[in-house]
């Protein structure tokens, strides 16, 4: 009994679901006040994504006309399910995640793809023009920088001889210096990971100077407020990934690990910030010849190094 | 959803009349094939002020209150031409010094325009923080022209027959620092326009006005001198004190929103060499001469450079303090017929910059209201509309009759 709710304990509290949204809240802040700083701004107080959060909850939720009524209030709760379901199989509190089994890797890849897709279906059956050219848009970049993304985060399993990510970080952290081997493919993930959490320079699908918000251009109150939220977490879910696989530095005491894992997110969330910061938005054709020419070779030749490299570690 | 789905898979986009990238209601149906541009429908509309009419009502130095107020940005300009207008109908030459300072407000002006038009170029291509950049700059200009005249915006330098302010050594030496300072901020913007990358590819090749076409099309100001068309009414026809500053013209040969992104930079550039040069070589002297209040019948054609290109205004005298007619054509209107030929052909991305490149300005440029011809359409005088106003609240079970307005 005590086990179980040991378990419903790290499920639902800490590690899990309310860790989750209340440290994404945070990392939302520090998103919005350290690009507002970048930019010569104030920039917003420490409770302001919490107060948008509980404002929107509090609006009134419109569903258009012309809407598919059960697509366009299930999505939000589909992608925020994803994202916290996924978020479990990341080591946070020490090496281990609170769950792990020996092909969770491709779960939490599945996972990972959702988000955007319940975003295009949401403005794909909102049947707005904005929200169909936005839809579109998600569908263009998810073939963009799906390969690379992929590529680049499987690379290192080939080293690592694992597809379980808890013993992946678990071989990364015996073996640290094997991480500078896999630093190419650890700088085009991220920079596919900026693509996946559509922040500038690609985020194209919701461009507000074109297209106002894209595909979440209908949604409002209670509704809006759940995407936002899982938004903000699959932002977390990505920082966590990227220092689970590529930065899986551990002392083996769990809470300096903890603390660890808090150095680490903040930084990967600065280098996310600056490239938003200092580039302007690249145009969706732009942003898929860029991912297949420049990125996807690289992560092949990260996978053949690794393959022959297998050999010889 | 449906009418904007035609069968042939085009949609039609509509940008405006509320869009987040018009800071002003102009309206722009987009058809889309993909996400190119197939065809564009451009309007204008929601704006109409009547203030050409206000004008014919009310005297010269009513009027020019109301002329300062045809523009937001370029608000100096449009007071100097009406003023160079009723000043050439009058018949009297104003003050050196008097021309002088309003070169000075006018180039501050250009300063202030081309920031903020540098601002909301970077917005409509995603680059928020090259726009939060520019216009903190830009802010330096606003301080010291508010040190000027008193105001941000409208700084009601001018009157008929002069200006209404001196410059004095502390305004002159706070001009020469922000001068200064901001020279130091426009090098940076143009290193950053020069190898930035990405703006470069949303800046490149996009809107393009070819030589030929901008001719057809009767563009001014920075659209036309990015086509390499060396027209600065500063220069090809001085006013003022332009006829003693030497001026260069700079143009650019890309013909795209690049172009006129470079043409802008280096303009402002210019724009400080001249306010440098009006500073240290301002004559002295008074700064009005006396105009009567009537003002000669006849009728005059000013140009003025406007930060966006040649600002005309016409005026007609009947001899009487109000004027016949006054005619205000912004550069809006000038650069706005190549919009479509511009907005075609190009990707969805580009239109936000495209319609942004010529720097509209709507309301300046909104003249007239279309009154469709359609059905159920009639012409009400006041009366009418009151009668009717009346008798449609009665339907809804509200009685106005007893109301007490004074009849018109």
């Amino acid at each position: 009994m005590i086990e179980f709710l040991k378990i419903l304990c790290k499920l639902f509290i800490f590690p899990g679901f309310l860790f989750l949204s209340v440290y994404s809240f945070l990392l939302d802040f520090l998103d919005r006040k350290l690009y507002a700083r970048m930019q010569n701004r104030v920039g917003p107080p420490w409770y302001q994504p919490l107060a948008d959060f509980l404002k929107l909850i509090g609006k009134k939720t419109i569903i258009p006309a012309d809407a598919n009524a059960v697509i366009f209030s299930v999505m939000p709760l589909v992608s925020l399910a994803a994202v916290t379901v996924g978020f479990i199989y990341l080591p946070v509190l020490g090496k281990e995640a609170i769950f792990s089994f020996s092909g969770d890797f491709v779960i939490v890849l599945y996972l990972l793809a959702i988000p955007p897709l319940a975003a295009f279906l949401a403005g794909w059956y909102s049947r707005a023009v904005y929200s169909t050219i936005g839809a579109t848009r998600i569908l263009t970049q998810m073939f963009a920088y799906e390969v690379p993304l992929f590529i680049s985060v499987l690379a290192p399993t080939l080293i690592a001889g694992t597809w379980s990510i808890t013993e992946l970080t678990g071989f990364y952290a015996a073996h640290p210096l094997y991480i500078f081997i896999n630093l190419p493919v650890a700088i085009t993930a991220l920079i596919s990971f900026q693509c996946k959490l559509e922040r500038a320079p690609f985020d194209s699908p919701e461009a507000e100077t074109e297209i106002v918000s894209g595909a979440l251009v209908e949604y409002s109150g209670r509704l809006l407020a759940f995407f936002k939220l899982a938004h903000n977490c699959e932002l977390l879910f990505v920082i966590s990934l990227f220092s689970a696989i590529y930065l899986p530095f551990m002392t083996g005491i769990i809470w300096v690990d903890f603390i660890l894992y808090i150095v680490k997110t903040l930084f990967i969330l600065l280098l996310l910030i600056l490239m938003r910061v200092t580039m302007a938005r690249i145009e969706i054709n732009n942003t898929l010849n860029f991912c297949w020419k420049y990125l996807a070779p690289v992560t092949l030749g990260q996978v053949i190094l690794n393959l022959l490299l297998r050999g010889v570690l | 959803m449906s009418e904007n789905i035609s069968n042939n898979n085009k949609i039609v986009l509509p940008i405006g009349p509320q869009h987040p990238s018009l800071d002003e209601p102009g309206r722009f149906d987009i058809t889309l094939e993909g996400e190119k541009v197939v065809n564009a429908v451009v309007g204008v509309g929601y704006n109409h002020r009547g203030l050409e009419k206000v004008c014919e009502s009310k005297n010269y130095i009513q009027d020019l209150y109301i002329i300062e107020r045809v523009c937001g940005i370029c608000s100096h300009s449009h007071s100097t031409a009406f003023c160079m207008a009723v000043e050439e109908l009058a018949g009297v030459t104003v003050p050196q010094r008097a021309e002088y300072i309003r070169v000075v407000v006018a180039e501050l002006e250009r300063l202030h325009s081309h920031l903020l038009w540098l601002g909301v170029a970077c917005h409509e291509i995603g680059f928020d923080t090259m726009f939060m950049y520019t216009w903190r700059d830009r802010e330096k200009v606003l301080d010291v022209l508010a040190t000027v005249g008193g105001n941000r915006v409208n700084y009601g330098i001018n009157t008929i027959g002069g200006v209404r302010r001196d410059f004095n050594e502390t305004i002159n030496s706070e001009i020469l620092k922000t001068v200064d300072s901001l020279e130091e901020d426009i090098k940076r913007y143009l290193e950053i326009a020069m190898t930035e990358t990405t703006l470069i590819s949303r800046l490149k090749s996009k809107g393009k006005l070819s030589h030929e076409d901008a001719l057809k099309y009767g563009a001014v100001g920075p659209v036309a001198r990015a086509a390499g068309i060396a027209i600065d009414i500063r220069v090809t026809e001085p006013y003022g004190a332009y006829k003693e500053i030497p001026v260069n013209v700079i143009t650019d040969t890309n013909e795209d929103v690049y172009g006129r992104t470079a043409v802008r930079i280096l303009e402002m550039q210019e724009s400080i060499n001249i306010i440098r040069y009006c500073i240290n070589n301002m004559p002295e002297g008074t700064l009005t001469v006396k105009v009567p209040r009537r003002i000669p019948a006849g009728e005059v054609i000013v140009r003025v450079e406007a930060p966006r290109g040649e600002d005309i205004h016409y005026l007609r005298s009947n001899g009487t303090d109000i004027p016949d007619r006054v005619r205000v054509r912004a550069p809006t209107e000038a650069n706005w017929h190549g919009m479509k030929h511009m907005l075609k052909g190009g990707n969805l991305a580009d239109v936000p910059i495209t319609i942004a490149a010529i720097d509209p300005c709507y309301s300046c440029t909104d003249r007239a209201i279309v009154i469709s011809s359609e059905k159920n359409t009639e012409v009400m005088d006041w009366r009418g509309l009151r009668r009717y106003g009346i008798d449609w609240y009665k339907k809804q079970n509200i009685d106005l009759t007893s109301l007490k307005i004074k009849e018109v």
